[in-house]
């Protein structure tokens, strides 16, 4: 029963942990992050479609295209407005989201592109003591894979060490001789490859379409306000909390439950501005 | 003695800011001059102005008290649902007294969410805005025995205006006039306001939040009194909507309208009186002719414009069109040696 909404929160953990870390760094309010995991869904899906690509081999492909193609809208656009005011980040990340939206449907048209899942993926599985869908099984899987990868390389690597300082206390990371640009850059492409990763991952049950970047942007962006900004183990549990309590509520209370989830946002947000597990002020 | 000099040479320029200038008329003898020349064109212009109601109240909090918001259209929503509610279930319909309803419903709802969302900043205040709009719209769908739901409430029947000019659909002559009248007095209202010490209190806040506090501003209260006060012009905008279309639905509250209000006011350049004025029109105008012959170009028309001022025009049309007028007029005085000056933001 639990599964389904976990599974959900795997997909919402692995869009959105990107936003988390690359918005902890810069500051920068990137409301074109649910437009990467787009563009990479369409990638993956595309590319299964066309060219054949196995499941694997695409995810592959979306991950290094989109964040390919992070580094260089990173490099020539957003890289100016670092400094900017919030208001310009917001409407140049707008923009950028109309023209991805724009773009697709003028290519590939307003319609759903459907994601066939290879056959080993498809079915029901038995666990024993109840069946249950495999996929959801394999989503939960990689998102727990995909979390304690991003844990160790956050807590035990050089450049994981150098965005923890960075996200606390960026000035003073900055005097130590950590070149934040490039950590941004890399952290930038990594964060959009995921978010590409979770637009293929999510494409079977979220769909995958030119409205995708706008409709599920406020759930991304609810998950890292409650998790906290840069905080990979805060947005998992506030991924997993929203992603459970929206699978649970569409069951039993399928009319107030976004109302439910925005009431508890505004309550916790109001409860702890930094996000339940953000450190500094935001 | 020089120092008292220079304070009352700060007086004369403030005091010369809002002195009304030789052109500030002609926006409206041309609103009026539209209602003669393009009657079957009143439904767009009634929108049109509407519209400029909304995005000169968003100015307000955004352009001169610098709150980012992207939950303004609560406040537009509520007000329209004020109106809409009290007409349908046949409680209250006369337009004046319902739209000052609706206006002081929606300063209560901005009183009561700004008190609360203030605290914050940043990417906090502008997810609570926006979960706050969302909360609305929600629970406008809910309620659907009182607000129709999905569908909305239509046919509205609303009373003359003063009781004895009728909103006709076909021909809104009363609502052009009606939302014109609003729109002025809701301007010299706002004008007079961002001139005042308190507006100039605000664009403060907008500039240093930090420093302000220092030279003894209240911050909290100039905030939340701004909010409340922007919030009741949206709501003034939201009822008269209501009463100009004789029908309300959940667009009204949508984040759709919250961001297309906000690049508006971008387009034509915030922090200027004007601003709004400019942005609605020249975006109404835009839309309406481009996104029904090619609705996904006019997207991508719209991005690349985004990105355009995001980069390059903070300061919207209206920005544009100082910097080149400044360069045209300091250009002279400049070969003469004299000092050229540089007044940040000079309000229109």
């Amino acid at each position: 029963m639990l599964l389904g909404g976990i599974a959900a929160g795997m997909i919402l953990f692995i869009v959105s942990v990107g936003l988390s870390v690359t918005m902890g760094l810069m500051g920068f309010v990137n409301l074109a992050h649910g437009g990467f995991a787009m563009l990479g869904g369409y990638a993956i899906v595309l590319a299964m479609k066309h060219w054949g690509l196995g499941f694997v081999t695409a995810l592959a492909f979306g991950f290094l295209a989109t964040a390919a193609a992070s580094v260089v809208l990173e490099r020539l656009l957003y890289a100016r407005l670092y400094r900017a005011t919030e208001l310009d980040q917001v409407l140049f990340t707008i923009g950028l989201v109309f023209i991805m939206i724009a773009s697709l449907t003028l290519r590939f048209g307003p319609e759903n592109q459907p994601l066939t899942l290879p056959r080993a993926l498809q079915g029901q599985i038995d666990l024993g003591f109840v069946q249950y869908r495999t996929y959801s099984l394999v989503l939960i899987v990689t998102g727990i894979a995909i979390v304690v990868a991003l844990w160790l390389g956050f807590e035990r690597t050089r450049l994981g060490a150098q965005i923890r300082a960075a996200v606390d206390n960026r000035r003073m990371a900055e005097s130590l001789g950590i070149n934040i640009a490039r950590l941004f850059t890399i952290t930038f492409a990594l964060g959009s490859g995921m978010a590409a990763l979770g637009g293929g991952l999510g494409a079977e049950f979220l769909g995958l379409d030119p409205q995708y970047a706008l409709k599920y942007l406020v759930y991304f962006l609810i998950v890292v306000a409650v998790g906290g900004l840069g905080r990979v183990t805060g947005v998992f549990f506030a991924a997993l909390l929203i992603g459970v309590l929206d699978f649970v509520l569409k069951k039993y209370l399928p009319q107030g439950g976004p109302m439910f989830i925005y009431a508890v946002t505004i309550v916790l947000l109001l409860w702890r501005p930094q996000g339940l597990f953000g450190g500094k002020a935001a | 003695m020089s120092e008292y000099r220079g304070g009352a040479q700060a007086r004369t320029a403030l005091a010369r800011r809002h002195r009304v200038r030789a052109w500030e008329p002609l926006p409206w003898i041309v609103a009026l001059g539209f209602f003669f020349a393009f009657p079957k064109h009143l439904g767009f212009g009634t929108e049109v102005l509407v519209t400029i109601l909304f995005a000169l109240s968003l100015d307000l909090v955004l352009g001169y008290a610098g709150i980012v918001t992207l939950g303004h259209a609560a406040f537009f929503g509520v007000g329209a649902y004020t109106v809409g509610m009290l007409a349908k279930h046949g409680l209250w319909n006369e337009p004046l007294t319902s739209l000052a309803l609706a206006g002081i419903v929606g300063a209560a709802v901005g009183l009561g969410s700004g008190l609360v969302l203030l605290r914050t900043r940043g990417l906090t205040l502008l997810m609570l805005t926006l979960c706050t709009m969302a909360l609305l719209e929600e629970a406008g769908n809910l309620a659907h025995t009182w607000t129709g739901g999905f569908d909305g409430l239509d046919s509205l029947p609303i009373a003359p205006l003063l009781g004895r000019f009728e909103f006709s659909p076909l021909y809104p002559t009363t609502q052009y006039l009606y939302v014109l009248v609003v729109l002025f007095l809701c301007f010299v209202f706002v004008r007079t306001l961002v001139y005042s010490p308190f507006g100039q209190s605000l664009t403060g806040i907008r500039e240093n939040i930090l420093r302000m506090p220092a030279v003894g501003a209240p911050v909290p209260r100039r905030l939340a009194v701004c909010y409340t006060l922007s919030a009741g012009i949206a709501g003034i905008a939201g009822g008269i909507w209501a009463q100009a279309n004789a029908y309300v639905n959940l667009g009204t509250l949508g984040l759709d309208r919250a961001a297309t209000v906000l690049i508006m006011l971008a387009l034509g350049g915030r922090g200027r009186l004007y601003g709004a004025f400019v942005g609605a029109i020249a975006y109404m105008v835009l839309s309406h002719f481009l996104s029904k012959i090619y609705p996904t170009a006019w997207q991508l028309g719209l991005g690349l414009l985004l990105v355009v001022i995001a980069l390059f025009a903070h300061n919207g049309i209206l920005g544009l069109g100082e910097t080149v007028w400044r360069r045209l007029r300091v250009s002279r005085p400049l070969n003469m040696g004299a000092p050229q000056h540089r007044t940040p933001n000079p309000p229109l």
